[in-house]
Parts: C-alpha cells; sequence; structure tokens
C-alpha cells in the first residue's frame, strides 16, 4: 500500500516542491523519510487499535500534486449554512485554500491574517516557519508524516496580540472530484497573547466517489488567549476521514474544542492538547452518532506538562445497526504538574446488538497532589424512563427519541455559539429520526 | 369505566395477583389498602402496562374496550394515568418538552391539532399552581435532583395536565410530610368531577382523611377479600390486618 506512494514522492518530489513554498518544503523530506520507515498505521499499533484503514488505503486515489484549479462554485455547495450565525466564511476544495472574496469577511480586524497557508508562506514567511511542523513533525505518526510529505496548501489563521474576533470563522472544508481522490491539507492556527477567536470547521462531500482527506492542524493559544475550536462532520459513506488537531496551549490559555461526527464513511480524530503553561482551562467534548456501516475513533491525548490546570473531557456515542466506535482518553499528567484536575468521560449507547463500542481511559499520572478521575459506560436505553414516557401517552419511537437526544445534549450545550448550538440541535434530531440530516448540497449523503 | 375480571399476573414467574375482582365507575373514588406484599403495587403495574408482569389469566376492559391488548401509550391518551410511587427521573429531558410531546401526543390520538405554544404555556401555567409547584421546576430536567415531595407533586401536575378519566395513585403518600400530602390531596379532589373516577393505592389511613374515598377494598394475597365504606379504612388503622388475615387464612 504504501509503495505506490513513496513511488509517487520520488519521482514526483519537484513537482510537489515546485508548486509550493519553501517553508513548506523545508521539512518535507524529513517528513517523507519519516513515512518511509513508519508506513501507514495498522491496527496492531496501540494508537490505531479502533482504526481500521486498510480498506480505505487500498483504494487507488488521484491527487493534485501540480495543483490544477478545481472547478468547482463553493456556495453551491454551501446551502447548508447555519441561520443568523453572522460568521466570516472560507473554503476549502480538497487540499487548497480557495480563494473567495466574500462580502461578509470585510471588517476583519486590522493584523488578522486569514488566507491560504501556502500564499501567506511566501507573503510572510518568517510567520510561518515560527510555527509550521512545530507540533506535527515531533509526531512519531505515519498519517502525520504522510501530511508533512505531500500537504502543499491549507487554511492559516493570524490573530494578533489582544485583537478579538467577535464573530466567528466558519471553514468549510469541501471535497470534489470526479475520481477517487486524497486530499492533504495542513492548516496552521496563531493567536497571539490575550486574541480571542472561535472557529467552526465543516466537512462535505460532493460527488459520488472515495474521498480519503488526511488533515493536519496546527493551532497555537498564547498566553492568556481563547480559542474555540467546533468540527462539524456531515459527510458520505464513501469518505475516509483522517484528521489530526494539534494544539499547544500556553499560561491561562483557554481552549474549547468540540468534535461532532453527524454523517460519516470512516472517521478517525486524532486530537492532541499540550497544556504547555499554567493555569490552563481546557474543554474537550464531542459526539457520534452513527448507524450502518459507519466506523469513527477518537483517539484523545491531554498533556498536563505544567501545574495548576484543569482539563475536562467528555465525549457521548450513539451506535446503531453494525457501526462501529472506537475512544481513547489518554491524559498525561507530567512530574511537575501538581494540582493539576483532570475529568474524563465517554458514555456509550448501543441501539442494537450489533453495534461494536471500544473505550479505553489510559491515564499516566507522575504528579502525586492531582485530581484525576475518569468514566467509561456502554450501555441500553433507560427502560424505566421509555416506560414513564409511555405512560404518559408518548410513543416507544418518539421516548427513544426524547432519551437519544437527552443524551446527546450536554456536548450539544458546550457550545458556546448560540445560532450553531440550535443548528446542531435541529441536525441531531432529524440525524436520530432518520431524516435527511444533511445539507442539500451534499445530495448523495445516503 | 374500568372492569377487572379474575385478573392472576405474575412478574419473573411468581405469582402476585390470584383472582382479583374490582368495578370502578365514574365519579368514584376507591382506595385500595392493603399489608405488604398482598399485590398492590402490581396491580397499579398491570393497569399501566408494564411489560415486567405478565397477565396470566383473567380480562380487564376500559369503556368497553379490552385494556390489555393496548400499548402503554395508548392506555394513557384513552385516560388512564399512573401516579408512580417512584417518579422517573429523566436527565436531559426538560419539563416543557417532556409536557408538550405528551399533550400533543394524546390530542393526536383524538384527531385535534397540536397546542400552540402559547396555549401550551397558558395551561401549563396554570396546572402549576394547582399544585403549588415552583416555576423553576418546570424548567429543570423530568425529576431530576427533584425532592420526594417535588416528585410527587409532579405526577399530580402531570395528572392536571393529561385530564384522565380514571388516576391510579400508587402510595403517593409515600415520603411525604403533612405540608406536601395536604398539597397533592388537594390538586387531586381539585380534579375530581362527576364524569372521572381515581383509585388511590395507599398502605396508610393517612392520605384518606384527605381524599375522601366511596369504596375501600382490603387486597391480600392477590385478591379483594374485604369492600366497604371510608370507615372500614378507620378500622384497619387502629386493628391493623391481622384479623382480615385471620378471617381469610381462617377460611
Amino acid at each position: 500500500m504504501e509503495k505506490q506512494y513513496i513511488d509517487l514522492y520520488k519521482q514526483q518530489q519537484e513537482s510537489i516542491k515546485k508548486h509550493s513554498s519553501a517553508v513548506l518544503n523545508s521539512s518535507r523530506d524529513a517528513s517523507f523519510a519519516l513515512f518511509e520507515n513508519l508506513g501507514f498505521p495498522t491496527t496492531a499499533l496501540e494508537n490505531y487499535k479502533y482504526s481500521d484503514l486498510k480498506e480505505a488505503l487500498s483504494i487507488d486515489y488521484g491527487l493534485n500534486i501540480n495543483r490544477i484549479p478545481i472547478p468547482v462554485n463553493p456556495y453551491e455547495v454551501f446551502t447548508c449554512d447555519v441561520p443568523g450565525i453572522h460568521s466570516y466564511l472560507y473554503f476549502v476544495v480538497n487540499d487548497a485554500f480557495y480563494p473567495v472574496k466574500d462580502a461578509r469577511n470585510k471588517d476583519l480586524p486590522e493584523g488578522v491574517i486569514i488566507g491560504s497557508l501556502n500564499e501567506v508562506a511566501k507573503t510572510h514567511p518568517e510567520l510561518i516557519q515560527e510555527y509550521y511542523g512545530k507540533l506535527s513533525t515531533t509526531k512519531n505518526d505515519g498519517l502525520i508524516a504522510f501530511n508533512g510529505a505531500f500537504a502543499q496548501d491549507g487554511f492559516f489563521m493570524y490573530v494578533p496580540k489582544n485583537v478579538v474576533l467577535e464573530k466567528p470563522i466558519q471553514l468549510i472544508n469541501i471535497m470534489r472530484s470526479d475520481v477517487d481522490f486524497m486530499a492533504n491539507s495542513h492548516n496552521l492556527i496563531i493567536l497571539e497573547e490575550g486574541a480571542k477567536a472561535q472557529l467552526l470547521v465543516c466537512d462535505h462531500t460532493m460527488d459520488d466517489v472515495r474521498f480519503l482527506s488526511n488533515r493536519v492542524t496546527e493551532v497555537f493559544v498564547a498566553k492568556n488567549a481563547t480559542y474555540e475550536h467546533y468540527k462539524l462532520e456531515n459527510s458520505h459513506s464513501k469518505t475516509t476521514n483522517l484528521s489530526t488537531l494539534l494544539i499547544d496551549q500556553q499560561t491561562s490559555s483557554n481552549v474549547l474544542a468540540n468534535v461532532i461526527t453527524l454523517h460519516n464513511g470512516v472517521t478517525r480524530n486524532m486530537i492532541e492538547i499540550d497544556l504547555n503553561g499554567e493555569h490552563c482551562e481546557t474543554l474537550l467534548c464531542g459526539m457520534v452518532i452513527a448507524d450502518k456501516k459507519q466506523q469513527v475513533d477518537n483517539f484523545t491525548s491531554i498533556i498536563h506538562s505544567k501545574p495548576n490546570c484543569n482539563s475536562k473531557e467528555l465525549f457521548k456515542y450513539v451506535l446503531d445497526d453494525v457501526a462501529k466506535g472506537g475512544f481513547t482518553g489518554r491524559l498525561m499528567v507530567a512530574k511537575d504538574a501538581q494540582k493539576t484536575a483532570a475529568q474524563q468521560s465517554n458514555r456509550n449507547i448501543l441501539l442494537s446488538k450489533t453495534a461494536k463500542m471500544r473505550t479505553k481511559p489510559q491515564l499516566e499520572i507522575y504528579a502525586d497532589d492531582v485530581k484525576c478521575s475518569h468514566g467509561a459506560t456502554i450501555g441500553q436505553l433507560d427502560e424505566t424512563a421509555k416506560f414513564y414516557m409511555q405512560s404518559r401517552g408518548i410513543s416507544e419511537s418518539e421516548a427513544r427519541l426524547l432519551l437519544m437526544f437527552a443524551f446527546t445534549n450536554d456536548v450539544i450545550e458546550h457550545i458556546q455559539i448560540d445560532a450553531l448550538k440550535d443548528r446542531i440541535k435541529l441536525l441531531v434530531e432529524k440525524r436520530l429520526r432518520g431524516e435527511l440530516s444533511k445539507c442539500e448540497g451534499c445530495v448523495i449523503c445516503q | 369505566m374500568l372492569e377487572i375480571k379474575n385478573l392472576h399476573a405474575n412478574i419473573n414467574g411468581k405469582e402476585i395477583l390470584k383472582g382479583l375482582d374490582l368495578v370502578v365507575r365514574p365519579g368514584e373514588v376507591h382506595a385500595i389498602m392493603g399489608p405488604n406484599g398482598a399485590g398492590k403495587s402490581t396491580l397499579a403495574s398491570v393497569l399501566s402496562g408494564n411489560q415486567a408482569y405478565e397477565v396470566t389469566k383473567g380480562e380487564i376492559t376500559f369503556y368497553e374496550k379490552d385494556l390489555l391488548e393496548m400499548s402503554p401509550e395508548n392506555r394513557s391518551r384513552e385516560g388512564i394515568f399512573l401516579s408512580f410511587q417512584y417518579p422517573v427521573e429523566i436527565p436531559g429531558v426538560s419539563m416543557v418538552n417532556f409536557m408538550r410531546t405528551a399533550i400533543n401526543e394524546h390530542r393526536k390520538y383524538k384527531n385535534m391539532e397540536a397546542l400552540s405554544a402559547t396555549d401550551f404555556l397558558r395551561t401549563m401555567r396554570e396546572k402549576k399552581e394547582l399544585v403549588e409547584m415552583d416555576n423553576k421546576l418546570a424548567n429543570r430536567s423530568v425529576n431530576e435532583g427533584f425532592s420526594g415531595g417535588e416528585k410527587k407533586r409532579n405526577e399530580i401536575f402531570q395528572m392536571a395536565m393529561l385530564d384522565p378519566r380514571l388516576s391510579i395513585l400508587d402510595e403517593t403518600d409515600s415520603g411525604l410530610d403533612i405540608d406536601a400530602l395536604r398539597i397533592v390531596a388537594n390538586g387531586v379532589n381539585k380534579l375530581k368531577r362527576a364524569d372521572n373516577a381515581s383509585i388511590v393505592i395507599t398502605h396508610y389511613q393517612r392520605l384518606l382523611d384527605y381524599i375522601v374515598p366511596d369504596f375501600v377494598h382490603v387486597l391480600y394475597n392477590g385478591r379483594i377479600v374485604k369492600t366497604g365504606g371510608k370507615e372500614l379504612a378507620l378500622e384497619l388503622e387502629e386493628k391493623g390486618y391481622d384479623w382480615i388475615k385471620k378471617e381469610v387464612d381462617g377460611e
């Protein structure tokens, strides 16, 4: 499997580098060497036990190394706007930032830079140089290394010191291709001291072909900065979505990450948050609704490197049919990270006898004055609650729906953008009812 | 309205009800008393359609319809209401959402249009006053974190909202202090009409000071062994159940 990509890189590396900036190329060969050494991850690896990617990686995907423009009007796909959200709006098509001038982006505060990673690497090379690959290249991970070798563009955002973005940034990733296609995008997000931003990432697919997205997002949250990251996946069943989110938190920074999978094919979210300064607050949560043959693995890692930080983690899954879920909650508390408070909870409901959930808390605590808790449950809907509702005249199906909705509700309540919260409530309800929860643009989402 | 004939019911293979007969007419209040383990709560569960209980013999009709053939939700829509001995907590489902769903399912069953948000909230406000329910409770999840008294008040509030033809109060007095008991009983009395009826299941006579029954039945060993007026409850309070047990067991 790896061989075709190793050959491809060896043959095409000039083209890859030619269509990319010097900064992005600077670590490319090293990433490739690492990938050549590691290969694609298999379930034999502890970190990939719950992600079987063999079938997805065996497809012969096309790559757009020569950066041929893809004919697409993202607004046609984007009929799923969150009503009343008032956001700045950007698109990435496959793995290329889509240069669209949207009227609603005009009032960005001064100093904020949002655009194509590859373009900004040319106009502000020193800025990208300082951050690009700083979190990703140290990881011993085949998918991240692969991304480092092949990534040529992605979304870039820079928020200067003490600048507060009043409106959320919406980033729509659209997969668009006439043939089976692979995209390796690399996003870079930098918040300087005291900055504040909210990013909403939506994943969509347009065409009825096999897609593989291998995306790496690096986020740097400086001292006193506040960052919220929402990822909403609503892609079709032929999609393999491999997403790595790496966040570095400095002193007294505040991060909320909420990862919601409503519809997909095979998904692996790797999320690692490093609390690299004292008095950081971190809330990591997520939710999965999966049925048929969907597969979702959330591999999470929270690293308390410094003392006096609080982290909270909450993931909930509702699985039906033969869907498979995986959750890993890795918590590392370094020797000096005293007074750490960390909570972790993973709760799951299986609606069928054939759905599978595998969950693993993995706590490594080297400090001795900490408060850490974890819990994982797998169960069915509460029968006594269901009967109580039926005895009030609520039909069994409606009672089940109310219970499932209630089960996922606390994850939704952690969304800080009201319009988004309302939208997700609606989508979740539709999804649980088995109605089309997808946007009209994603006509082939079944 | 309700006719129970020769009812036998099991739970986990153990026979609890062993040939129970009862007739309830509109406007009547029936008290069912009896020692622990007599089958009082089993009767309430069977009437509400709890699947854990298996009816092995006998029949129940409600306005000439076969109750045992009906799903729990349809029994409710037909007008049967069970006030639970242990009301269930449902975290994440708000009282408002719960009640609106229930009311609208009842209305749908009767081919009526869904209640508008304004009408619904007005009804909710009116009925809340009936049981002196705190405004805050209505905005919380169903029974979550409610005290014992609040849960029972919430049962009567739901009863007021759903306006049943037959209400079954299963040990509604258990765990209530005297003030809560009065509020709950007041609520029940205000809902009493000539065209509805109640079955009050209780261990103690106390509740019957407030909700005055037309008939008092003694349930023992799975059957109704004695029926009398409200004075029977006082007699039981005074003498206990032993004399009845002797009477029956000595048969």
